[in-house]
């Protein structure tokens, strides 16, 4: 298979597998064009993305826009904070003013679960999640599972646990969907204030004992503590919270097996993982930098020149 | 699809890869600085061939790499097709290197135009030299290969089949007629 079944890339609820596996495979080559000496290649030229964030991010929008630029696309960067947003338009008048300047592809973060949905039953143009709310984070998940595979070989059977404030995190749904599909176990550790109701309906083992979770795992992927979406409000105190659920090299060499660390970033150092491991042999939080321009060059590639 | 003629034979073919082995070596005097590149997907079997009989002939085989165009194509913002992407395998500096690229079939020139692409963005060759199996005329841009196994006269409801051992099981070139 050569092209997506899907016309946007919104989430990893229902995605196929052969689609997350074309992206995966196809970000091999992408990571190849990242160690050229000319890392850009013309396969979007002409072709026009905006990168619409209502919310702030930081590596998210710069990841992208690299991805971007690598693949010689005309880039537009949108910032809610500097926009019209403030002075009262509506997101379906911004999306629709912003499509009538002929926009091929548009890059949204939103604080709204579903917004990229909303807006993409509503334009013409492809749209692409960057984050929307609590909901879904598809190309953090996706380059997380991209990350495992190129440690692992396979994500079929592996056991991945992503540890730390589920509730909060869009990484965390994404990446459940998408390491189902793959044939992962997913397994999910936090404190119960921190774990949905009911998250075992998506088919996840739920722990609530860190080092119970180390030994059932192959794989981790810590987030981090939301202290901008009052994440603080569910623990008594980060140190506490390091205590009990932070990944140190103490718990991992306790587990008595090679785990693979992950981490989403940015890193609360001290918090929910400590610098030793993040720094250490385990862990695999700097390639999976890298991995994110070259998994998002893959999804804009594949979503930018599908056929129609 | 019909069969028009068989152009090639097994035996044939294996007479144009020495030919074309024989033709590059004498025009760079000998393997020195040649590094030989194939286009995916069949282009990269005939360069392992020519490689092959290079090496035979000088006893020392030139750097081998595979390089896929995709990215580079000009026709991905038609939205007509999408061509499957894979990976371009250039583990050596063609920086100052004499580059034999290596294609089965030159039709159009846009594939070529494609990997002259792709290759100015790995580095600034000494040289770019252009071997293909067949010619079949029907350029749309001004290209023009170095070193042509065969030049064969078609019309555009035609097509050259290369049969590769490794993809078909034998070698072999036929011109099929592409016309319902």
């Amino acid at each position: 298979m050569s092209s997506l079944s899907i016309q946007h890339l919104l989430g990893l609820d229902g995605v196929p597998r052969e689609d997350i596996q074309l992206l995966l495979d196809s970000a091999d080559t992408f990571l190849e064009v990242l160690d050229r000496p000319i890392k850009k290649v013309p396969t979007l030229q002409g072709k026009t993305v905006v990168n619409l964030f209502f919310e702030n991010s930081t590596r998210t929008r710069i990841s992208f826009e690299l991805a971007e630029r690598r693949l010689s696309a005309d880039v537009v960067n949108f910032s809610a904070s500097t926009s019209s947003v403030s002075k009262g338009e509506t997101l379906l008048d911004t999306a629709r003013n912003i499509e009538a300047m002929k926009v091929d592809i548009v890059v949204m973060r939103h604080a709204a679960a579903g917004a990229g949905h909303f807006l993409s039953t509503r334009c013409t143009s492809k749209f692409i999640n960057a984050g929307d709310g609590t909901h879904e984070h598809p190309t953090q998940a996706l380059l997380d599972m991209y990350s495992i595979r190129q440690k692992h070989g396979s994500l079929e059977g592996l056991r991945v646990c992503i540890i730390g404030d589920i509730a909060h995190s869009r990484v965390s749904l994404s990446n459940i969907y998408g390491l189902k599909t793959m044939g992962a176990e997913v397994a999910v550790c936090g404190p119960a204030s921190m774990i949905p109701w009911q998250l075992e309906k998506l088919g996840v083992r739920v722990f609530t004992n860190v080092d119970e979770a180390l030994r059932f795992s192959d794989v981790i992927n810590v987030l981090r503590i939301q202290l901008e979406r009052d994440a603080g409000a569910d623990f008594p105190s980060l140190r506490e919270y390091h205590n009990s659920f932070g990944i140190t090299r103490k718990r991992l060499e306790a587990a008595g097996k090679d785990i693979t660390v992950l981490h989403p970033g940015p890193i609360n150092r001290g918090v929910e993982i400590e610098s030793e491991v993040a720094d250490g042999p385990y862990s695999v939080i700097l390639p999976e930098v890298t991995n994110g321009v070259a998994i998002r060059m893959a999804v804009l590639y594949h979503i930018g020149t599908k056929a129609e | 699809m019909t069969i028009l003629h068989h152009i090639i034979d097994e035996s044939g073919f294996e007479r144009m890869i020495s030919r074309l082995a024989h033709e590059i070596l004498e025009r760079n005097l000998g393997v020195g600085n040649l590094v030989i590149i194939g286009l995916r997907t069949r282009g990269e079997f005939v360069a392992q061939r020519l490689t092959a009989k290079i090496a035979s002939i000088e006893g020392t085989a030139p750097p081998l790499g595979v390089l896929d165009v995709t990215l580079y194509r000009d026709d991905l913002r038609n939205h007509l097709r999408q061509p499957e992407i894979k990976a371009t395998d250039i583990m050596f500096d063609i920086s100052d290197r004499d580059v034999i690229l290596v294609d089965d079939v030159l039709f159009t020139g846009r594939t070529v135009r494609s990997a002259l692409g792709a290759l100015m963005d790995l580095g600034r060759a000494r040289s770019i030299q252009l071997v293909v199996l067949v010619d079949r005329g029907h350029r749309e841009l001004p290209i023009r290969a170095d070193f042509i196994g065969k030049n064969i006269t078609t019309s555009r409801g035609e097509e050259v089949r290369v049969r590769l051992r490794e993809v078909d099981g034998r070698d072999g070139i036929d011109l099929v007629s592409i016309e319902a």
